[in-house]
């Protein structure tokens, strides 16, 4: 039986009036590359927000590798919804909401839908700086140089995952000076060099022509090996989607409306009228 | 409770009074900082300025006359400040706008020390307002009476603009969202203008009231009453008009009770005169903690 | 690569040592008296107040301005932790009040409490104060500091803070000794050094991971705490880091001044250092230190003329008198505000490489004309 990296069990998340994840529910294995598609709108990138702890789901529970990150149990009105067969469960159930560092030291690392580089580092910098979480070091001893040799094994992990990527030669450029293909990449490198686990893409491929998205594709099926990770990503691209992914969850109005191999969700009518359309 | 409402009538009313001046000015604030989401820190020396014109004119053209002119030039120095020291740095980040309005502030400031020499100048006595008045045993201007009044004229009559006019739902549109505003034709330029001559007419009649009362204007009395009108409004939810006048009230009895009344449970009585100020300030931080949004204040929206 | 930051490096320590050598001299030179030493000194400590206010606006992203109370806490600390015992208890200073603390400590033990003690302050105003959105930040902390100075004027705290009355009669610049010795030190060059070690301190936490990580929190914080650096901690971190040195300013004004009074630090002073800051340029180290000398020169002794009737020549004693000064100021200010809101260095710091650069395209003018390319 496969290992359960990423579980979500009934997300809910309303915002006001608006429920932008409904009752979504799934698993993501160890080694596996999910994606997760779905129309404009769909509560996607929500999903990811929850999971991270940009987010407290109105309900709902996510765990990491069997131990729950995310917990939230329903209140006043929304209890009445969730009355039934986990309606026990809920009302027992701590809170846990973690902020979104406590999220990435667990081992979760994301990028953004909209690249969230900083503006005024360099490439080099931008990934050096994502290093900092795991030195060993505090204020004092950083400051003083105490720590050089840390500084040193950062500055050297950071050159080969920029090695890695063909983007070490930008090395010493603006970080949003380069092409936006490659600023993606260099997303990916910073999240990276947080040395996760599991690793939320959202929307990797966007803006990217066929081959890029080709190269994309094996480059993350490269690093899943490499570092032995677990891929969750937000896709556009059906390319990439269907050609890289062991697994697809399709969502619609935040609720989950499809889920099997590449395969079975090409074939799915539901899928095809929400989202795919017929092909030609 | 009667009793002690008559004991300290005259601080409770010079409280109303002080408060009316405060939400004149404090309107100016909350104003601004809804459209421009500025803080305007030169406002309290606008308030100054006019102070300061009307000792001027009050010498050469009789005070009749000179009224209406300080609260002309009044409004010409808040549209001039806008147009010279913020419109320029309208796409600027906002740090930079805030420190063109504390240049401003100091600028107005160092004009005033130098054209006065530094020494107080003494407000004429406006004919009417100063006259004075008995009310329940406590003597009292008429300025007292008056302020209250004219401040909620002066308010019933720009939520009526607001609410009802085309310049109103103009103001409301950029206080919501600037941007699209823009977008939908809305002319900016002409929006942003009409807000700070509101602002300064508003601080013009606060002015003319407050300066009754406190007969003596020098170039940094603007500066702890803008304070204190800034945390009014944002004690009141900055964004909205009736939060600052509220606030505004508080702030003013609040700070004349403190300062003279009788002891309340051991608050109060004239040792306490130096923390009047700093009432206002600890208020301010309450407030930050508790509730940032302000009393009247729009909810706080989620990271996008 | 490297060895580029290597000479650098080496050229910056060269330039500096220059400077304080620079100093040395002038003060076994010149008279003591000659406004220079006021420029210099003041110009000094405001360069550390400066580069803190720079460290937690310009460098974390934080807009606080709250400097002056943090100064007020470090000055009043010092004075009365300085102040020699046996001038506690008699009248001189503690007039209406029994001094309450009865020990005292020398100069350097008195400016580190004054550093820790705005900490200690900044530590706990901290908490609540930095989870606020930017514009309630600047109005928390400008709100904080009159707290502070209405409390350090209470005469309920008379006994340790001596009220609303002046604080005097502590160890001031002239107590400073050579260590082990009786030889009074250069008071110039010990404001200096003070500064120069503190400032060097501060620019040692910016190149750090640590600086690395504030920078990362002023640039994009969602994108920061996604990448596992704590919001909360880290501003903090900086806001208490920041509040230290400008203690220990506060402190060194207090040695410079020989009196201080709580009413000195109003919200004008943190006013004062932020234009410094802007300035010199939000983000640049050398930009502050320039900037707080440039201004300091510019309203103590360059601009003084207006204020005396005579100015480059001129003779209009009408026009210049007090407070024209000041006016002329403020007006320069709005220019430099509206017109120049980079500043002098942008948020780049003072290179070598850039100067030579600069140098020898004034000498080869077609060179630049076909390479173009960027400023450096």
């Amino acid at each position: 039986m496969a290992e359960n990296v990423l579980k979500l069990e009934n997300v809910t998340m309303q915002f006001g009036g608006v429920v932008a994840v409904n009752n979504l529910s799934l698993e993501v294995n160890k080694g596996e590359i999910v994606a997760l598609i779905g129309p404009n709108g769909a509560g996607k990138t929500t999903a990811f927000n929850c999971i991270t702890g940009i987010y407290d789901p109105t309900n709902g529970q996510i765990s990491f590798n069997g131990k729950t990150i995310v917990a939230n149990h329903p209140r006043g009105k929304m209890k009445k919804l969730y009355a039934g067969k986990n309606a026990k469960e809920y009302l027992t159930a701590r809170t846990v909401d973690p902020t979104p560092d406590m999220v990435t030291k667990l081992g979760i690392a994301r990028t953004f839908q909209n690249i969230r580089l900083w503006k005024s580092m360099t490439v080099f910098d931008n990934v050096l700086t994502a290093k900092h979480m795991r030195a060993k070091q505090n204020v004092f001893t950083a400051t003083l140089r105490l720590t050089y040799k840390e500084e040193k094994r950062m500055r050297e992990e950071t050159a080969a995952l920029l090695e890695e990527q063909n983007l070490m030669q930008y090395a010493n450029d603006l970080a949003v000076s380069l092409p936006y293909g490659l600023q993606r990449r260099l997303e990916i490198a910073r999240a990276l060099a947080t040395e996760p686990k599991l690793l939320l893409l959202d929307e990797p491929a966007a803006g990217m022509n066929p081959q890029e998205t080709q190269e994309l594709g094996e480059f993350i099926v490269q690093i899943k090996n490499k570092y032995n990770l677990t891929v969750f990503m937000i896709e556009h691209h059906m390319d990439l989607v269907m050609q890289f992914s062991d697994r697809i969850y399709v969502i619609d109005f935040g609720r989950l409306i499809s889920n099997g191999t590449p395969a079975v969700v090409q074939a799915d009518p539901k899928v095809i009228n929400a989202y795919l359309g017929v092909a030609e | 409770m009667l009793d002690f409402l008559h004991a300290n009538l005259s601080y409770i009313l010079s409280g109303i009074s002080v408060g009316g001046q405060y939400a004149l000015i404090a309107i100016g604030y909350t104003m601004v900082y809804g459209i421009l989401r500025l803080i305007n820190f030169a406002h309290g020396d606008v308030f100054m300025c006019a102070g300061l014109m009307m000792v001027y004119l009050s010498t050469v053209l009789p005070v009749t006359v000179a009224i209406p002119l300080v609260l002309v030039m009044t409004v010409m120095l808040g549209f001039l400040i806008e147009r010279a020291a913020y419109k320029p740095l309208r796409t600027a980040p906002r740090m930079s706008v805030m420190i063109s309005a504390i240049g401003i502030s100091y600028l107005l400031q160092n004009a005033a020390l130098y054209f006065t020499g530094g020494l107080a100048k003494v407000y004429p006595a406006i004919p009417w307002l100063s006259q004075t008045v008995t009310i329940w045993g406590s003597t009292t201007k008429m300025v007292t009476v008056v302020t209250p009044i004219l401040t909620i004229v002066l308010v019933v009559l720009l939520t009526l603009l607001i609410k009802y006019t085309k310049v109103g739902m103009a103001m409301r549109a950029v206080s919501k969202d600037f941007e699209t505003s823009r977008l939908m034709g809305i002319r900016i330029n002409t929006v942003i203008s009409v807000t700070f001559v509101i602002g300064s007419f508003l601080a013009a009649v606060g002015s003319m009231l407050y300066f009754t009362n406190y007969a003596s204007v020098t170039p940094v009395s603007g500066s702890m009453p803008g304070l204190k009108c800034f945390v009014a409004a944002v004690f009141g939810g900055i964004g909205s008009i009736p939060g600052a006048v509220i606030g505004a009230f508080i702030i003013g009895i609040a700070e004349n009770v403190i300062k003279g009344g009788t002891s309340i449970f051991g608050f109060g009585g004239s040792g306490w005169t130096t923390f009047s100020d700093a009432f206002t300030f600890a208020l301010l931080i309450i407030i930050l903690v508790v509730k940032p949004t302000g009393l009247f204040g729009e909810k706080a929206t989620d990271k996008a | 690569m490297k060895k580029k930051n290597k000479t650098e490096l080496w050229l910056a320590f060269v330039a500096i040592a220059l400077i304080y050598v620079v100093v040395a001299v002038l003060e076994q030179t010149v008279d003591s008296n000659h406004i220079i030493f006021t420029v210099l000194k003041k110009g000094a400590i405001y360069s550390l107040v400066a580069v803190s206010m720079n460290l937690l606006n310009g460098f974390t992203g934080l807009f606080s301005l709250g400097q002056a109370g943090f100064m007020l806490i470090g000055a009043y600390t010092y004075s009365i932790f300085t102040m020699p015992t046996a001038v506690k208890v008699t009248e001189s200073v503690y007039k209406y009040y029994e001094a309450a603390i009865k020990f005292d400590t020398g100069i350097f033990v008195g400016l580190v409490c004054a550093g820790l003690a705005a900490a200690l302050f900044a530590a706990l105003i901290g908490l609540p104060v930095l989870r606020l959105k930017s514009d309630y930040l600047a109005i928390a902390t400008i709100g904080f500091a009159e707290i502070i100075r209405a409390i350090f004027q209470w005469d309920v705290l008379g006994p340790i803070t001596n009220g609303a009355n002046v604080m005097r009669n502590y160890l001031d610049l002239t107590d400073v000794k050579i260590p082990f010795t009786d030889i009074p030190f250069p008071p110039t060059l010990y404001v200096f050094l003070a500064s120069g070690v503190c400032i060097g301190l501060i620019v040692l936490l910016i190149n750090s991971s640590y600086g690395r990580a504030f920078k990362a929190i002023r640039d994009d914080e969602i994108a920061a705490e996604a990448m596992g650096i704590n919001l909360l901690k880290h501003k903090e971190m900086s806001f208490v880091i920041s509040s230290f040195f400008a203690g220990v300013s506060g402190a060194l004004l207090a040695m410079y001044q020989y009196t201080v009074q709580a009413a000195q630090f109003k919200s004008a002073m943190t006013y004062e250092i932020l234009l410094i800051v802007v300035i010199g340029g939000i983000g640049s180290v050398s930009g502050s230190c320039i900037a707080s000398f440039l201004y300091i020169a510019a309203s103590e002794w360059w601009l003084r003329g207006l204020d005396m009737g005579k100015f480059l020549g001129i003779e209009a004693p009408n026009l210049f008198r007090s407070g024209f000064r000041r006016f002329v100021f403020s007006i320069i200010i709005m220019a430099i505000v509206l017109f120049f809101s980079k500043g002098l260095m942008g948020d780049r710091e003072i290179s070598f490489a850039g100067l030579a650069r600069r140098l020898s395209r004034r000498t080869k003018p077609v060179k630049a004309a076909k390479g173009g390319g960027i400023d450096g």
